[in-house]
């Protein structure tokens, strides 16, 4: 079932988050893609506890709680978000896009606004050549089905929240080996504990040290893992591996759509923040001009720019004359104030 | 202003004026090295990881469990690994020779 609305906002960070409010208030609806399970963009992901001292009029306030505050100020406009899914492909159609998720999510609107930041969060993939060939073969970097493993070899890499929990979880079922570093992890102090209490049981092994290289074996279905230990390269084999090195950022689709790019950054105009491609439009740290500056609020400033433009596209018949929060009872009824 | 010897990821060596009071990846992000540093330099990812050469580790600020929990991220780290976000130039850190981890 195609989905149908006015503005589709690719990317749910503080920008697209502030989109939705700015094209809101010009009565244009919106949805917003982000591949990430929760909204927020690098705000909620990289630095929910850290303090930001430069958005206007808040002397300090951690990306998490700009988040939910934006997603307070925004819920009036009710946007729907489709998270856990990136956009794959646009299509051109009369008077809007076709725009296809990576799970077949297909919606239908009048403008495209690019509100990607540095991109989509993604895996960080081990360093090694044939890295591609492995994944999904014998290298995964999530789990849909934990079924597969029963019974099978597994080695986890990594010492946050993901190696760990995986690593108590599975070791029911499968014969686990973890891999890591150091003995120290920044993982919860239970599931650490957890997992000590099950190596002492013997029921998962503890590595100190980092993955080198992956080679098949001889064994089909098996492949052999070197690694270092204080220097020394050591072998284990293995069914599958699973490696959690935290997510990282890329560009991803959106450099095949036919957009100018400059060095993974989309050009675009300083008075609509438009793309090459009309109705396409780009806001925030993805969006590159004279003078750009990475900060939160020239994202905001851009996204109400954009919206001005987003208009004419929505409503090609009408005149959007400007109007204040403050004064206008229009705009009040609206936010339902 | 201090002089940094810097190793890029291509094996080439550079030497550079940096101004102090600035953190090593702000320096490097400015002078066009090829450095992610997604976070910004928060220490909030592991983008900007940097190896200290010679005996450099010891002559600066030392690692914090932030730092050193973050590093956890990074591939093929070494005794000498380090996030350039973390490091703050000063005068002391004239000659500073570093070389840019593989990513």
């Amino acid at each position: 079932m195609i989905e149908k609305t006015d503005v589709v906002i690719v990317g749910a960070g503080p920008v697209g988050l502030f989109a939705v409010f700015e094209l809101g208030l010009l009565n244009i609806n919106s949805h917003l893609i982000d591949n990430l399970d929760k909204v927020g963009g690098q705000c909620a992901e990289l630095y929910p506890e850290k303090p930001i001292y430069d958005i206007p009029a808040r002397s300090v306030v951690t990306g998490q709680e700009l988040t939910d505050e934006l997603l307070k100020q925004i819920s009036p406009f009710k946007p729907k978000f489709h998270l856990n899914q990136q956009v794959e492909s646009i299509k051109k159609i009369e008077n809007g896009w076709l725009i296809e998720t990576n799970i077949g999510k297909v919606i239908e609107s009048k403008c495209i606004v690019i509100a990607a930041g540095a991109g989509s969060f993604v895996p960080r993939k081990l360093p090694i050549d044939n890295i591609n060939d492995l994944e999904n073969n014998n290298v995964f970097y999530s789990i849909r089905n934990k079924s597969k493993f029963d019974n099978k070899k597994i080695l986890i890499a990594g010492g946050g929240d993901s190696a760990l929990d995986w690593t108590n979880e599975l070791s029911k079922n499968a014969e686990v080996t973890l891999i890591h570093r150091r003995k120290e992890f920044k993982a919860a102090p239970d599931s650490v504990s957890k997992m000590f209490e099950l190596e002492k049981q013997g029921k998962i092994n503890f590595l100190k040290g980092q993955i080198k290289n992956i080679n098949k074996s001889s064994d089909m279905d098996e492949v052999i893992v070197s690694y270092d230990e204080d220097g020394i390269t050591k072998d284990i084999k293995v069914n599958y591996i699973l490696p959690f090195f935290g997510l990282k950022m890329e560009l991803g689709p959106i450099a095949n759509w036919g957009l100018n790019l400059n060095e993974n950054l989309i050009k675009v105009d300083t008075e609509k923040f438009e793309t090459s491609v009309s109705s396409i439009f780009a806001i925030g740290d993805i969006n590159s001009y004279p003078g750009k500056l990475k900060l939160i609020l020239s994202g905001f400033h851009e996204a109400a720019l954009m919206a001005q433009e987003c208009f004419k596209y929505c409503y090609p018949d009408k005149k959007n004359i400007f109007r204040y929060t403050t004064s206008s009872k229009e705009l009040q009824k609206k936010l339902g104030v | 202003m201090i002089k940094i010897n810097i190793k890029d990821r291509n094996g080439n060596n550079h030497e550079i004026d940096a101004d102090t009071d600035y953190t090593l990846m702000e320096v490097l992000r400015d002078k066009g090295f090829d450095i992610e540093a997604s976070c910004g330099g928060c220490c909030a990812c592991a983008t900007c990881h940097v190896y200290l050469c010679d005996n450099w580790l010891s002559k600066i600020k030392p690692i914090d469990d932030d730092e050193e929990a973050m590093l956890d991220q990074a591939f093929n780290v070494k005794k000498n690994s380090r996030l350039s976000c973390q490091i703050e130039l000063s005068d002391e850190l004239d000659g500073l020779n570093i070389e840019i981890a593989q990513e």
